[in-house]
């Protein structure tokens, strides 16, 4: 049994590495009054171009920065779209991940799959520091141990946090105080591709060391829940990301259980999406939404 | 941050410190500046005059550097100066507090103070509360740091926003209709602190306000803007308020007459309270009794926040009674729900006159929201009728809007036009009127009590509830005063003077 609760808690960890990476840079963006739906995009994206470098060129860290490299890309992209042009946020977003999604399936197929092949790497190992729960990939312990700490003192503690939040909440008052919001705006959208393009990475160099379609497989639309679930604070936010991957986890282990053999496994799969309803139900209301979320901001 | 000492020193009157030449701004067809000029000088109260859509926020918003001209040019002491930005604005000295502020609502005062000056790493929210209070000390304007911006009260959020600017150094600040949401007691504060701010720290202020009193009060130097031109620029003391008047709105007759009021009105009351009360913590109403007959106006006087708003929400239906009854027409209503009190012939118009419509929608449109189903044929809305019923109000009551522009496009006085229209096309028998001519120009203002006169002449009850002493002398039979959450005196108008209403409205009086 200690051995299950263990093994359930360990893999929660990696399950919940990049949902929590996704989840803190949509936050990030978020709280600049930007919504980011490019992020399944993003993280799409990053997966493959990660996987694709490190393939060539036999590098991991190679693959790393490559992804990096593609989520500022899309980011910028995104923030050129919704920040200059002032395009609709739910265009722009959706856009950008039907986008990246059939960009990376087409350089898929051409590049490695076309005479039935397959792309791999040798990926991240685990680093054991003792027991199950501390065998985790190097990402997983810097996602916990500095990328939090990290975007909590972004966004609370630094004057950047303090701008980004200004213009989330009121942009004309911003500018009225100097502050450069689409400058500020476009830093937000960056930093938070950054982190979503970490979390696509994560998962193709780390979590199974290949590429195939459909790979992200909707993370990116529960880490967008997340952040409303954790009413765009980074507490609630774990928490939210430590429920669903526990339920993840969980559903996974019973899956190996005799007398669940009979129970179609779609139905297990489908558990930790329903948890995400039910949060999202039980904490959706009343939402403390960014006040300028959604709106683009143009000086008259 | 710029230091506070930094703040220049001149003597009050001195020689014209900042010009704005030949400024001229186009907003597509609209001419909102065309060539004004007008100089500010150190240690001097400027005011600037003129009716809504005159051009002086505008004129206001170019040289703080957030809206630039289509040409004309700003120059300080014989120097062009370059204002693309607040920021720039704010490095030649100028600062300005906005006519809706410029605060993040759900920040504390000193990360809104920080935010002027927020580096990208560190911040020393520490040092930067430091610099509060001495400001505060400084310049005699107390606010609590740590509070969150959107738990003050609007006057204090205010004074959140001029110690900013002054923090910031600016040795002109800009006030754009300060008072418009403050009420009396604010208001003769602020006016205390700009007098202070020129004396005591020789900054040099543009005050813009619609209200000649104010004026009177502390303005060294006026000028009047009308339709986008300067139309007089003169030092305060040479020029009389009713020749502001004749400037602000041109060659039209100004001023309303006092209005007709019955002899004594011998009906019987058709809108009755016998002791209302709402229990609350704080805010709330207790006692409150009072009537009103056909065709009588009764004002409503207090300083701002003594249970007026409740006592609105009550007749509106919005907050429930706790005790007490009400009666329209000798029925005593069993609850008051929005629907008992419509169906009763009560109508209302808010004290907001954005929360009581819909922006988005046009005007047609927020014209028939409250009778619906007035217009509404089997399948769809009948457009027709609703066009037309729309017509004959904007012609009726003059106004200047077109029934399908989208209501939020409308200037203030147009706005409550329409929700005037939209109350007396009901004929209700009784009339909740709140606020009526807050920050209204002085044309819609005059036109607005005329309306509210008209349908008092007509029969209408009006029960008039708002916070400018003036509007209440002017159209009120009787004026009832409110001191926290009850009516501590009732008082025929010809015996009420501002003297003895307003003992009632500070609690001294019985
Ligand atoms: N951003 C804008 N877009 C279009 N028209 C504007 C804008 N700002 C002001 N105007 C127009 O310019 C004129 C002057 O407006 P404003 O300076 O706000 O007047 P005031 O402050 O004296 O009431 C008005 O006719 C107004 O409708
Ligand atoms: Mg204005």
């Amino acid at each position: 049994m200690i051995d299950v609760t263990e093994e359930i808690i360990s893999s929660s960890l990696r399950i919940a590495t990049p949902l929590a990476l996704a989840a803190l840079g949509e936050l990030v963006t978020e709280k600049s009054g930007v919504l980011n739906l490019g992020v399944e995009g993003i993280m799409y994206g990053s997966a493959f171009v990660g996987i694709a470098t490190a393939a060539q060129t036999g590098s991991l860290t190679a693959g790393l920065v490559a992804a990096l490299v593609s989520g500022a890309l899309a980011g910028l992209i995104f923030a050129f779209a919704t920040v200059t042009l002032g395009v609709n946020q739910h265009v722009a977003g959706l856009g950008l991940t039907l986008l990246m999604i059939s960009l990376c399936n087409t350089a898929n197929r051409i590049m490695f799959t076309a005479d039935g092949g397959q792309v791999r790497v040798d990926p991240w190992q685990p680093l054991n520091f003792g027991g199950p729960i501390f065998s985790q990939y190097w990402l997983t312990y810097a996602t916990f141990l500095i990328a939090v700490p990290f975007v909590w003192w972004l966004l609370w503690k630094s004057g950047l946090g303090l701008k980004i939040r200004a213009v989330g909440e009121n942009p004309e008052a911003a500018d009225v105080a100097g502050i450069g919001v689409a400058k500020t705006r476009y830093t937000a959208i960056i930093i938070g591709s950054l982190f979503m393009a970490l979390a696509g990475a994560f998962i193709t160099l780390a979590f199974v060391g290949t590429f195939t379609v459909n790979i992200i497989n909707g993370r990116g639309w529960v880490a967008l829940a997340l952040v409303i679930f954790g009413r765009w604070t980074i507490g609630r936010l774990l928490i939210g990301a430590a429920l669903f991957s526990l339920v993840n986890a969980g559903q996974l282990q019973l899956r190996l259980l005799p007398s669940f053999a009979d129970v179609p496994f779609e139905i297990l799969l489908a558990l930790p999406f329903l948890a995400v309803i039910v949060g999202l139900a039980i904490s959706g209301r009343n939402v403390p939404y960014p006040g300028a979320y959604l709106k683009p901001y143009k000086r008259l | 941050m710029n230091s506070v000492e930094g703040v220049v020193i001149a003597s009050r009157g001195g020689a014209p410190s900042i010009f704005l030449r030949n400024i001229t701004k186009a907003y597509g067809e609209t001419i909102a500046l065309s060539d004004v000029s007008l100089d500010l000088r150190a240690g001097e109260v400027h005011a600037l005059l003129g009716e809504n859509g005159a051009g002086k926020t505008t004129l206001m918003k170019i040289l703080y550097g957030l809206s630039q001209p289509d040409s004309g040019q700003i120059e300080a002491d014989g120097v062009a100066l370059k204002i693309e930005s607040p920021r720039d604005a704010r490095a030649a000295g100028i600062g300005m507090v906005t006519q809706h502020f410029s605060l993040v609502k759900n920040m504390t005062v000193i990360e809104n103070i920080a935010l002027a000056s927020a580096k990208t790493f560190a911040i020393d929210l520490a040092g930067v509360r430091t610099e509060i209070v001495a400001a505060s000390a400084r310049f005699g304007l107390d606010v609590p740091p740590d509070a969150i911006v959107s738990s003050l009260p609007i006057a204090l959020q205010q004074r959140v926003e001029i110690l900013k600017a002054l923090m910031s150094g600016c040795s002109y600040l800009i006030l754009d209709e300060p008072t418009a949401v403050l009420g009396p007691n604010d208001i003769d504060s602020l006016l205390e602190v700009i007098r202070r701010l020129r004396s005591d720290a020789g900054i040099g202020i543009v005050l813009i306000s619609h209200k000649m009193a104010e004026i009177e009060k502390v303005a060294d130097r006026v000028s009047v803007l009308r339709r986008g031109q300067v139309v007089s620029s003169s030092l305060a003391n040479g020029i009389t308020s009713k020749e502001l008047i004749t400037l602000m709105v041109g060659e039209q007759q100004s001023g309303a007459e006092q209005r007709q009021r019955s002899a004594s009105p011998s009906q019987s009351p058709i809108l009755v309270l016998d002791s209302v009360g709402v229990t609350r913590e704080t805010g709330g109403l207790s006692d409150v009794s009072f009537a009103v007959r056909p065709g009588e106006i009764l004002g409503i006087a207090g300083v701002s926040g003594n249970g007026q708003t409740e006592l609105v929400n009550v007749l509106s239906g919005t907050t429930q009674i706790d005790s007490g009854t009400i009666e329209v027409e000798g029925r005593q209503l069993g609850s008051n729900t929005p629907q008992s009190l419509m169906r009763a012939g009560v109508g209302i118009l808010g004290e907001d006159r954005h929360a009581s419509a819909v922006h988005a929608l046009q005007v047609v449109e927020n014209l028939i929201l409250d009778c619906v189903e007035k217009f509404a044929g089997k399948f769809q809305l009948r457009r027709k009728e609703m066009l037309s019923h729309c017509e004959s109000a904007i012609t009726q009551f003059e106004i200047k809007a077109n029934p399908k522009q989208a209501f939020g496009t409308l200037s203030g006085g147009n706005m409550q036009k329409v929700l005037l229209a939209r109350l007396f096309s009901r004929n209700p028998k009784v009339a909740i009127i709140s606020q009526p001519t807050r920050g209204l120009d002085v044309m819609a203002t005059n036109y607005v009590r005329s309306l509210i006169a008209q349908a008092s002449k007509q029969g209408t009850a009006v029960v008039l509830v708002s916070e400018d002493l003036d509007e209440i002398l002017e159209l009120a039979d009787r004026v009832a005063v409110m001191y926290r959450g009850s009516v501590v005196g009732i008082v025929d108008h010809s015996e009420a003077s501002r003297e003895s209403i307003g003992e009632l409205m500070a609690g001294i009086a019985k």
